[in-house]
């Protein structure tokens, strides 16, 4: 049975993937190597792994202003996520995804996005209608 | 759902030209997602939009918007912008690349056709319009947010380029987070037993409380310091406060102007028990970026762009030394700091040191993994908490260090 999970109305459009979950946060800046698709921060708990077709699911949005125009070169070179889901975003990838067109939300009612979600599980989000849905949970 | 007035309205329906249409549509997006009730006028724009985070999709973007007719695509009110990607003056010896030199200049050339004024600074507090208290801004650049709300007194959130633009564009942004009074009070209070010496400590307790901190939406307030400090003691501490924690305010009780008394900072109501700071936390934070005895390829002093008294001391150090001819020193400012440090010989004694001195440039924003790669350096050394923290995710290995260290070091070739 699908799980539908109410956060607050996002930005974007309606996208369905895979999730790779953290309890880090992001910066599309520091944390990324944006030719390869690749986390570069030494230090981030994702260095190393692939980002590009994935929904991303972060605590929060760290630091600098830059990731406001980067999401929409992402996105326009096909390097890119595919939805990013937070706890609590900061108003830099809010803003970066209205201008790029990227699906993003956040505010779960249902409480910490780290434990509602898997690493592998199937999602559907509707950021019109604040939903996530589980298709299918990892095994 | 965001109210509109009729001039909003009319620009929705385009009939301010397709340029306010677009940038009201964005403002609404993000007004609808944060819960904006309407807008509220602001006095400035600061845009961030050095070429290497705009990108080509970014420079195109803007470039659209230049080709539109004068009437449509001119900025509503003062409209300014933070470092930019290249200094022309420096990019060859920074091996930097013509194809950086071109995008740059196309960015530029487009901006101007919208009215934009290119101050290309991120200490424009210090150096363009003061910010005033109570005023309501749309600034992009985390350290002048957090600078303008906590120094100043005055009203911004983060404004990513494309929402500055907006608000140049339509002379306003949504009214939410930190133009609400309801967001401006503290949540967090740090006890300091410790006082800082140099920028480097203001700039490491900033990293320490923006760690602890780690949230837009809270405000940490700072007891304990003994001393006012002055506004560059300020600006590194807001800047790697905002640069660790992604935070956009704080209190100082009795130095900022919204918090007179520790109870003021949080909104009359008794402060929370204290997190303290102690002399072991600025020790070990030091000791995340410690390298005693290792080579130093580039010795940095930028993020923030200097202000002229920093540019004063950075001469005074270098005064009868050299630096290493295996090191690199590089000192980045705003134009108008540059152009005053040219005229009092400040530059040219940094020069005659054997170092560079950049304008209009941040070193961070500058391309600096490329400039990693084409000069081969690893090892970097700074004063700036914030730009140590940043250029991990670079391939760099950071030290931080107090200015005079940072010298001494840039003069033996290793740090010291």
């Amino acid at each position: 049975m699908p799980i539908v999970l109410q956060c607050h109305r996002g930005i974007g459009p309606s996208v369905t993937g895979t999730a790779l979950v953290t309890k880090d946060n992001f910066s599309a800046r520091y944390d990324l190597d944006r030719i390869a698709g690749v986390f570069s921060r030494p230090s981030h708990e994702l260095f190393g792994q692939s980002y590009v077709g994935k929904i991303l699911v972060f605590n929060t949005a760290k630091g600098g202003v830059a990731s406001a125009w980067m999401l929409r070169e992402m996105m326009e070179r096909n390097v890119t996520p595919l939805a990013l889901v937070f706890n609590r975003v900061n108003p830099i990838l809010a803003q970066g995804a209205a201008f790029g067109n990227l699906a993003l939300v956040d505010r779960f009612e249902a409480g910490d996005v780290a434990t509602l979600f898997r690493t592998g599980d199937e999602l559907a989000i509707d950021p019109g209608a604040g939903t996530v849905t589980i298709l299918n949970r990892a095994s | 759902m965001v109210t509109l007035d009729d001039e909003e309205q009319a620009m929705l329906a385009g009939e301010f030209g397709p340029a306010r249409q677009w940038a009201i549509a964005h403002q609404i997006a993000v007004a609808e997602f944060f819960d904006a009730k309407d807008f509220v006028r602001v006095g400035q724009a600061h845009i961030m939009a050095d070429t290497e985070a705009t990108g080509e999709a970014g420079v195109a973007f803007v470039e659209s918007l230049a080709a539109m007719a004068p009437e449509h695509r001119r900025v509503a009110i003062p409209t300014i912008t933070d470092p930019r990607g290249v200094d022309f003056d420096a990019y060859k010896r920074l091996k930097q690349t013509p194809g950086m030199v071109d995008i740059e200049a196309r960015l530029i050339r487009a901006f101007e056709a919208l009215g934009v004024m290119m101050t290309n600074t991120c200490i424009n507090y210090q150096t363009i319009l003061p910010p005033v208290h109570g005023e309501h801004l749309a600034f992009g650049d985390t350290g002048v947010v957090i600078y303008s709300n906590g120094v100043l007194g005055a009203r911004s959130n983060f404004e990513g380029g494309p929402s500055a633009l907006s608000a140049g564009l339509t002379g306003r942004t949504p009214r939410y987070g930190y133009h609400l009074d309801s967001h401006r009070v503290g949540t967090k209070h740090f006890a300091v037993s410790w006082q800082p010496r140099d920028l480097s400590d203001w700039g490491a307790l900033g990293g320490i409380v923006g760690k602890r901190t780690d949230s837009y939406w809270a405000v940490p307030v700072i007891s304990g310091l003994e001393r006012v400090p002055n506004s560059d003691e300020l600006k590194h501490f807001g800047a790697a406060l905002a640069s660790f924690g992604s935070v956009a305010m704080f209190h100082i009780p009795g130095v900022t102007p919204d918090a007179p008394t520790l109870r003021d900072a949080f909104g009359g109501r008794e402060p929370p028990p204290p997190d303290p700071i102690t002399e072991k936390d600025l020790s070990d934070f030091y000791g995340i970026y410690a390298a005693r005895g290792e080579k130093v390829d580039v010795v940095v002093f930028s993020a923030p762009q200097l202000s002229l008294v920093e540019m004063g001391r950075v001469a005074d150090l270098l005064d009868g030394r050299q630096v290493h001819p295996e090191t690199t020193l590089i000192a980045a400012t705003s134009p108008e700091i540059k152009a005053a440090a040219d005229r009092m010989n400040i530059t040219a004694r940094i020069e005659a040191a054997g170092g560079l001195v950049l304008s209009g440039v941040c070193f961070y924003q500058s391309y600096a993994r490329e400039m990693a790669e084409a000069n081969g350096w690893k090892r970097l050394m700074s004063n700036s908490a914030k730009i140590v923290n940043i250029l991990g995710g670079y391939g760099y290995k950071p030290t931080l260090g107090s200015m005079e260290d940072c010298v001494r070091s840039a003069v033996a070739g290793r740090i010291c």
